[in-house]
């Protein structure tokens, strides 16, 4: 069987586990800053570092970013709350327990609404939220390629020890390597909507493992998983998970069973490989942090959080291709780029022309962005010039070749459009006889194209629409421009 | 001048020193003279700290000149070794910790140093305040001052010996089952735990966290409420320290205790104790009854279940705080082949048997299979017995049994653990709820085989944050009996 046909007989079933270190000022449980790199052991104070008598106190910042993002995805916030320790020997890891939450997490359930390319909306639902701390991390060094065996010796630095770490936990509703990158990057862009993270991948402050099982399509029960770790970018999770669908689906097919087990992501080689057995997983011995009060959550504070939501991505996708009739691809990239959707948004409300709006934004204005490595948001152009720019030509009071001339003096700072188009006369001309007389100018200066024209070679029309807007500099408008010709040729 | 400067209280020499006719200087350099005379016989210090002191002193005296009134100006003081101070090495009486410095210094401390208190060392302890003797230090033997050849009891023992052989006027301890009022009990002291949270524990190198309190060892129950005063109250630091204000206690101490009632605890009948320690807690319930208490009888039925739910929840969390000892990061490390052999060999040679003891029986307390079966089981005997005590106290004002079950006993007469364990089968009860106790001495005791009269205290309990109650009852029945005067310690007779 082919591969394909292969993948239809099997369905993948995802689960993903985020870990996210959250935007505060201060860590966890202390008051050293929370900043990324730096020289190590800089960060650190007795409370992050577990010297003997040093005691957490938690940061209401961190709960309250939890929260805030358990409320964007529709989750219950329980009135109750707690931290628990989970015993376990590590390293970087400062009290050889990690603070966390067990059986009483921030938030629970609620769903992640994502969307497909081709702008179909999708959701898996959450199993819960809760919060944890970080640990350090160690440098093995004196070994060629950085690991443990054969390294001299190790380094801890702990300036990440203690930095609010925020845990989400999808159910297994994910049903391919493309959803589950759907997936992550509306969580991404949900989360950054909500400035509770940076959410950047390549420093570490968006991590996730994805949990990775197949059964025969049409069966409603789980096979067995195996848990895939290091993925550092959503290409690496997309490849991961289409390898490891591949690799189960080889190992079913030839009569194996899948073994329960922690997998690394080989980038380099593009295939997981066996960390260790789940069987030899630890018993962490969770329980509750004495020296950490109980939380009650009172109702108020959980209104006030969710009344300060923003418009969530989801819902801007939603009311951008259906409301303003972007493509999917477009409503994306728009999202994607909160200051360039924050300025589109503007121009949409000054001029009342989205088509428009979304055409320079993402066209002639991202052009002139790219090229002089200014965003746009940044640039001279008001919203609310463009929104004049997108009015005049709207009112064929210009057409679109002075449009683009005029964006670009724009571009340079000329300001209002309207002020320029006035003070050098360059509104359009729709006057038939002042056309006329440039038309016929043009016939009687190009006899030979006009021969040509006639003789069935029309192509040569172009040529003659352009001498006419050169001879009218370009206010001519163009389509009366090419009924006369035409009239007058035909 | 009367007395002895070791031997005056806490409050006189902040009275001398604040008004100018002791130095802070002389005050501190008497305890270091005496520290100097009987330390070799005594052993309460793991570090003493002259120089610091001294230092120290001449600060206080300077703030004293520059107008300042300190509730603790001169007053010597004896630090726990589980408590951080900086600069100074904190070993918890542990070969893991033997040469660590703390970094930092504990909150509790730091306010006794604000108020001019001297800190003159660092004293002995049951390691990782795992004990009821001081003898599971492994790092020195303490004797008690009252009779060199017994225990100064534990865990803080070698606070709870500074202060009675007037080698500090106060000392600070931690109690998590009776740890400070059992040794004050053996020493002739007053010995107090305050309500749970109300003493702030940054800096206290965690054995239990629930449990934790540091509390005062002093000779006078007003030297108690002064340095209660001193230490009480919320610390951002700690967030089980509560955010409520502090009801000020030295200046509410009784005369008498009229209209207060009083409850006896029926299940601790102390006739099977022996004779003589009978008569003696007798006879304190009469001289409360005396001074104007109503008895009463009260039933604390799960009071019976406490030793065994206490040595399930405290090993548990000392399973968990005592992790971070592991060779990484300071302390103890033995040099290994992989990190794994490094945590095991230096665990191994760190700790002492008792405190491996009760790691193994925490550890399987939380696994995965016993945790409902033990711990879970043991957390809700702790709420059954603070249940107890609530309803008590809708009968009476206060509660009165004995502190500990005998006065001091010999060196290594406690070979096994239960018997141990058995010590402070009068004062986890209170732990266990959260609630202020204090002992204070009731009478004196020559036990069989013994040579001289042992002190013996009267554990007095109320309800929590009410530490105003508790110690001004506990200075009118002191004023009245003054026990604690009646005998000499050994070491100062030679
Ligand atoms: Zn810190």
């Amino acid at each position: 069987m082919s591969q394909t046909l292969l993948e239809r007989k099997y369905q993948a079933v995802i689960g993903i586990e985020c870990h996210v270190e959250l935007k505060t000022a201060t860590k966890m449980f202390c008051g050293c800053a929370n900043e990324f790199g730096g020289e190590p052991n800089t960060k650190v104070c007795p409370v992050c570092l577990g010297m003997p008598g040093s005691l957490p106190v938690a940061n209401g910042v961190a709960i309250e970013h939890v929260i805030r993002s358990g409320l964007a995805f529709g989750a219950q916030i329980p009135a109750f709350s707690k931290f628990d320790r989970k015993n376990y020997f590590y390293p970087d890891m400062p009290k050889d327990y990690q603070i966390s939450q067990y059986d009483m997490p921030l938030t629970l359930g609620g769903e992640v609404k994502f969307w497909r390319e081709d702008g179909t909306m999708n959701a898996c639902r959450l199993v819960r939220i809760h919060l944890e701390e970080d640990t350090g991390k160690s440098t093995h060094a004196g070994s060629g390629d950085g690991r443990i065996a054969g390294s001299a010796y190790s380094l801890v630095d702990f300036n990440r020890a203690g930095v609010p770490l925020m845990e989400c936990v999808s159910e297994p509703e994910i049903y391919g390597a493309q959803d589950a990158v759907a997936y992550l990057e509306a969580l991404r862009r949900t989360l950054l909507a909500l400035g509770v993270s940076d959410v950047k991948m390549e420093e570490g402050s968006l991590r996730c493992d994805a949990n990775v099982s197949i059964r025969p399509v049409g069966s409603s029960e789980l096979g067995t998983k195996t848990e895939i770790k290091n993925m550092n970018s959503f290409r690496s999770v997309h490849r991961a998970i289409e390898s490891e669908i591949a690799r189960q689906i080889e190992i079913v097919e030839s009569g194996g069973r899948i073994v329960q087990e922690t997998r690394g992501w080989d980038e380099v080689n593009g295939v997981t490989h066996s960390m260790r057995s789940k069987e030899l997983a630890h018993d962490y011995r969770y329980f509750p942090d004495p020296d950490l009060v109980p939380m009650e959550i009172v109702p108020e504070t959980v209104e006030k959080i969710r009344a300060s939501l923003p418009e969530l991505p989801w819902k801007r996708f939603e009311r951008y291709t259906a409301e303003y009739g972007l493509e999917p691809k477009q409503a994306t990239q728009l999202i994607d780029n909160v200051p360039l959707a924050e300025y589109f948004e503007r121009v949409v409300t000054a001029s009342n022309h989205p088509q428009q709006a979304k055409n320079f934004v993402l066209g002639e204005l991202s052009r002139l962005a790219n090229e002089t490595q200014t965003p746009v948001a940044e640039s001279k152009v008001s919203p609310e010039h463009l929104a004049e720019l997108i009015v005049l030509v709207e009112g064929k009071s210009i057409n679109s070749k002075i449009a683009k001339e005029l964006l670009a003096r724009m571009w340079e700072g000329a300001g209002s459009p309207k002020s320029i188009v006035q003070a050098e006369g360059l509104a359009q001309t729709s006057d038939p006889a002042a056309i006329e007389k440039f038309v016929d100018d043009v016939i009687a200066a190009n006899e030979k194209v006009v021969a040509d024209y006639k003789a069935g070679k029309t192509n040569v029309g172009g040529f003659l629409v352009g001498q006419v807007m050169k001879a009218s500099r370009g206010k001519a408008d163009p389509a009366l421009v090419n009924e006369l010709l035409r009239r007058k040729l035909g | 001048m009367s007395t002895e400067i070791v031997e005056r209280s806490a409050a006189q020499i902040a009275r001398e020193v604040n008004g100018g006719s002791l130095s802070a200087r002389e005050a501190a350099g008497a305890a270091l003279a005496q520290i100097d005379r009987v330390e070799s016989r005594v052993g309460a210090f793991l570090t003493p700290l002259h120089g610091d002191a001294r230092a120290q002193a001449d600060l206080v005296d300077a703030r004293v000149r520059a107008g300042e009134r300190l509730p603790l100006a001169g007053v010597s003081l004896a630090v726990k070794d589980n408590m951080c101070l900086t600069g100074t090495r904190t070993t918890c009486g542990s070969k893991i910790l033997e040469r660590w410095i703390a970094p930092y210094t504990a909150t509790a401390v730091q306010r006794l140093v604000n108020a001019g208190a001297i800190v003159v060392g660092k004293a002995n302890m049951d390691e990782f305040a795992m004990g009821s003797s001081c003898e599971n230090s492994a790092l020195g033997v303490t004797r008690n001052p009252y009779d060199l050849d017994r225990v100064p009891g534990g865990s803080s023992g070698g606070s709870a010996a500074a202060v009675g052989a007037y080698e500090a006027a106060i000392a600070l301890g931690s109690d998590t089952g009776g740890s400070i009022r059992e040794p004050g009990a053996f020493c002739n002291l007053i010995g107090f735990k305050p309500t749970y949270g109300r003493v702030s524990r940054y800096g206290l190198i965690a054995f239990a966290s629930s449990l934790d309190q540091i509390g005062p060892l002093t000779r006078t129950v007003e030297d108690a409420a002064l340095v209660y005063d001193a230490i009480a109250g919320h610390d951002p630091m700690d967030s089980t320290s509560i955010d409520r204000p502090v009801e000020p206690t030295a200046n509410g101490l009784l005369e008498s205790l009229s209209g207060l009632k009083i409850g006896i605890v029926r299940q601790f009948d102390t006739r099977e104790l022996g004779d003589d320690i009978d008569e003696v807690y007798d006879r304190a319930y009469h001289d409360l009854e005396a001074l104007g208490a109503e008895l009463h009888d009260v039933s604390l039925p799960t009071a019976d279940y406490g030793l065994a739910t206490y040595y399930l929840i405290a090993p548990a969390e000392c399973s968990s705080n005592l992790a971070r000892f592991d060779g990484v990061r300071y302390g103890l490390r033995v040099e290994a082949q992989d990190v794994q052999a490094m945590y095991e060999q230096t665990r191994a040679a760190g700790f002492g048997p008792e405190v491996k003891r009760r790691i193994l029986i925490g550890t399987y307390a939380l696994s995965s299979g016993y945790y409902d079966a033990y711990y879970v089981r043991a957390q809700k005997a702790r709420t059954l017995v603070a249940r107890d005590f609530e309803k008590a106290f809708e009968d009476v004002d206060l509660i009165a049994c004995p502190a500990a079950s005998s006065p001091a006993f010999a060196f290594n007469a406690k070979s096994d653990p239960y018997s141990m364990y058995m010590m402070d089968y009068y004062t986890i009860p209170m732990s266990l709820a959260g609630l202020p106790a204090l002992s204070v001495p009731c009478g004196w005791v020559t036990p069989p085989g013994g040579t001289r009269p042992l002190p013996m205290g009267l554990q007095l309990c109320a309800p929590i944050f009410s530490e105003k109650l508790l110690l001004g009852a506990a200075h009118a029945y002191e004023r009245a009996t003054q026990h604690a005067l009646k005998h000499k310690p050994q070491v100062s007779e030679v």
